[in-house]
C-alpha cells in the first residue's frame, strides 16, 4: 500500500477504533434504514408535515422522561401518543374557524413551549440540548438493541404491507373497490412513522429528526422513478450523510447531529441540481435531434 | 341464463337516507349497461353497492362472480412512481393476505392482462407517462386481473380523443363478447345508444331497458331536470351531430364519492 492510501485508509479507520463511534456508526445507518423506507412514504403521502408535528410535540415526553430518569424511549412514546391524540382533537376542534394546519400548529407549539418550559427549569439535569439535538455518540448498547427491533418491525410492515399502501396511495377509491381500507393503511403509515421518530429522536434530536424521514426521499424521489431504487437510494443517501456527519463531528468537532442533518439537506439539494442538469440535457438533446 | 347482476327495489345510502332509491335492473352476460345520471344522481353510489362497499339499505342485490371498478384516471395519483404493470398487479391484492407479495403466477396474470387490454410493450411505462386512453385500459386490466365477470366504468371516455375512444368501445365490445357485463356510467347520448340497456338515475331509477325505448324525451328530463337537457333526434340518423348532456355541477345530493 502506497503511503498515501494508507494514511487515507487510517484517517477513515480511525474514527471507529472507538466503541463510542462504533455504534455512532450503527446508529446512523439504522436511521438510514428506517428514514430512507418509510420516507418515501412520508414524501409521497405529503406527510412531512405530520412528522415533524409528532417530533415537536413529543417534546414535554422526552423531558419528563429525562427529568425522571427513566428511558428516553418510554418518556418518547407516551410523549408521541399524547402529541398524536392532540393533533386529532387539534384537526377536529379546528375545523369550522380556522384551517386544520393552523389547529395542528397551536396545538404542536403549546406542547413544543411546555416541554420548554420544563427543560429550563431549575431542577432539570444537564443533557437537555441532546433532546433538542440529539446525541448519536451518546448512543448505548440498549438504545441501538431497542432501536434495532423497532426499525426491523417498521421495515417487515413497510414490505409486507407495500402493496396495499401502493394501492391506497395510487388511488384511495380504487384501493376501496380492491378490498383495501384507506383509513387502515394511512394509520398504519402514521404508527410507523411514530415508531421510526421514536426510533431516530434519540440519534438526530428533536429538532433534527425531520431531517432524516424527508431530505434522503425527498433526493431520491428527484433521481429515480420506481419505488424500489427510490428506497434503495434514500437509504443510501441517509447512510453517505450519516457517516460523512461523523467524520465531520470527529475530525471537524462540530455537533454530530447538526453535521448529519446539514449533509442530508445537502444531499437533497445537490440531487436537484443533477436532476435539473438532466433535465436540461434531455431538453437539448431533444431539440438537437 | 343467470344474471351477473340482479337488483330489485334496492335502495342504498351513507347511513342516513338513502341517496338512490327504487332500483331494479339485471345485467346477463354479454351485455353493455350504459349508466346515465346527473352528477351527484347515484351512479357512484350504485356502483359502490354493486362492488359490496356499500350495504342496500333496503330490496336485495344479487351479484354472481366478482364485480371490478374501472375508475376515472384522473382520480389516480398520475406523479406516483409505478409502471403500468405495477397498477395492473394491484388488481391481485383481493386474492391474497396482506402480508403477502405479489407471487410469480400474479405477475403472470398482470402481464396477460396488459396484453389483454393491447399494452404488453408498455408494462414498464411509468403509469403517469402513458396516454389518457393507455391508462383507462392499465386500469381495465387491473379488473381483469381480478378475473371480474362485471366491469363497472365510471366516465370513462371523458377526455380521450376520438381514436383512443373508438379502440375503448372497440375493447369493451370484445369483453362483452367474451360474456362478461359492462356498466358503463356516461354522459354521452349517442354511445348509450348503441349499447344493449340504458340505466337512468336521479336519486332513484327513472328508467331502465333497451336504448329505443328509454332515451325518450321524457325520461331524460326526469334524469337531468328538464331545463338543461340537449336531445338528440329520437331516430338517430348517422349523420347527425353528435349531441351529449352537459350535466349541470351544483346538483350534488350526496355526499362526494
Amino acid at each position: 500500500m502506497t503511503p498515501v492510501l494508507a494514511t487515507v485508509a487510517h484517517a477513515l479507520a480511525d474514527p471507529f477504533s472507538q466503541r463510542i463511534m462504533r455504534r455512532a456508526l450503527a446508529e446512523v445507518l439504522l436511521l438510514a434504514a428506517v428514514g430512507g423506507t418509510l420516507g418515501c412514504w412520508v414524501v409521497l403521502g405529503g406527510l412531512s408535515y405530520g412528522a415533524e408535528s409528532l417530533a415537536h410535540g413529543m417534546f414535554p415526553g422526552l423531558v419528563l422522561a429525562a427529568l425522571a430518569g427513566v428511558p428516553l424511549l418510554l418518556g418518547g412514546a407516551a410523549g408521541i401518543l399524547v402529541a398524536a391524540l392532540a393533533i386529532v382533537l387539534a384537526g377536529r376542534v379546528g375545523r369550522d374557524r380556522i384551517g386544520r394546519d393552523d389547529a395542528v400548529a397551536v396545538a404542536v407549539t403549546t406542547l413544543f413551549g411546555l416541554g420548554a418550559l420544563l427543560a429550563l427549569s431549575p431542577a432539570t439535569p444537564l443533557g437537555i440540548q441532546g433532546l433538542l439535538f440529539g446525541d448519536v455518540l451518546g448512543t448505548s448498547a440498549a438504545d441501538l438493541l431497542a432501536g434495532a427491533a423497532l426499525v426491523a418491525l417498521v421495515l417487515l410492515a413497510l414490505w409486507a404491507g407495500h402493496w396495499r399502501l401502493l394501492a391506497a396511495g395510487f388511488d384511495r377509491g380504487g384501493a376501496r373497490a380492491l378490498g383495501v381500507a384507506p383509513l387502515a393503511t394511512d394509520a398504519a403509515l402514521l404508527t410507523l412513522l411514530a415508531l421510526a421518530v421514536l426510533v431516530a429522536v434519540q440519534g438526530l434530536g428533536n429538532l433534527l429528526v425531520v431531517a432524516v424521514l424527508v431530505a434522503p426521499a425527498a433526493a431520491a424521489r428527484l433521481l429515480t422513478r420506481r419505488f424500489a431504487p427510490m428506497m434503495a437510494l434514500a437509504v443510501v443517501l441517509g447512510a453517505v450523510a450519516g457517516i460523512g456527519g461523523l467524520y465531520l463531528s470527529y475530525y471537524v468537532r462540530v455537533a454530530a447531529g447538526a453535521s448529519i442533518a446539514g449533509l442530508l439537506v445537502a444531499a437533497y439539494l445537490l440531487a436537484r441540481i443533477v436532476a435539473a442538469a438532466s433535465q436540461i440535457r434531455k431538453s437539448s438533446g431533444a431539440v438537437a435531434s | 341464463m343467470t344474471a351477473l347482476l340482479e337488483a330489485g327495489g334496492l335502495a342504498v345510502g351513507y347511513g342516513g337516507p338513502p341517496v338512490l332509491t327504487d332500483v331494479s335492473f339485471r345485467l346477463e352476460p354479454g351485455e353493455r349497461i350504459a349508466v346515465l345520471g346527473p352528477n351527484g344522481g347515484g351512479k357512484t353510489t350504485l356502483f359502490r353497492a354493486l362492488l359490496g362497499e356499500l350495504g342496500p339499505s333496503t330490496g336485495t342485490l344479487s351479484v354472481s362472480g366478482r364485480c371490478a371498478s374501472v375508475p376515472q384516471t384522473e382520480r389516480s395519483r398520475l406523479d406516483f412512481p409505478v409502471s403500468a404493470l405495477d397498477v395492473a398487479l394491484m388488481g391481485t391484492i383481493p386474492g391474497r393476505p396482506w402480508w403477502r407479495r405479489p407471487s410469480r403466477a400474479d405477475r403472470a396474470a398482470a402481464r396477460a392482462a396488459l396484453a389483454r387490454v393491447d399494452l404488453a410493450d408498455r408494462a414498464e411505462r411509468t403509469y403517469g407517462e402513458l396516454s389518457g386512453g393507455q391508462r383507462q385500459r392499465v386500469l381495465i386490466a387491473r379488473a381483469l386481473v381480478q378475473d371480474a365477470g362485471v366491469l363497472l366504468l365510471d366516465e370513462p371516455f371523458t377526455g380521450l380523443d376520438a381514436t383512443s375512444a373508438a379502440r375503448l368501445e372497440a375493447l369493451l365490445a370484445e369483453l362483452a363478447g367474451e360474456g362478461r357485463g359492462v356498466l358503463i356510467a356516461t354522459h354521452d347520448l349517442e354511445q348509450a345508444r348503441r349499447w344493449d340497456r340504458v340505466l337512468c338515475v336521479n336519486g332513484r331509477q327513472v328508467a331502465f331497458g333497451e336504448p329505443d325505448e328509454v332515451l325518450t324525451p321524457e325520461a331524460l328530463a326526469a334524469t337531468y331536470g328538464g331545463a338543461i337537457v340537449t336531445l338528440p333526434p329520437t331516430h338517430p340518423d348517422p349523420t347527425a351531430p353528435h349531441r351529449v348532456i352537459l350535466p349541470p355541477h351544483h346538483h350534488h345530493h350526496g355526499p362526494a364519492r
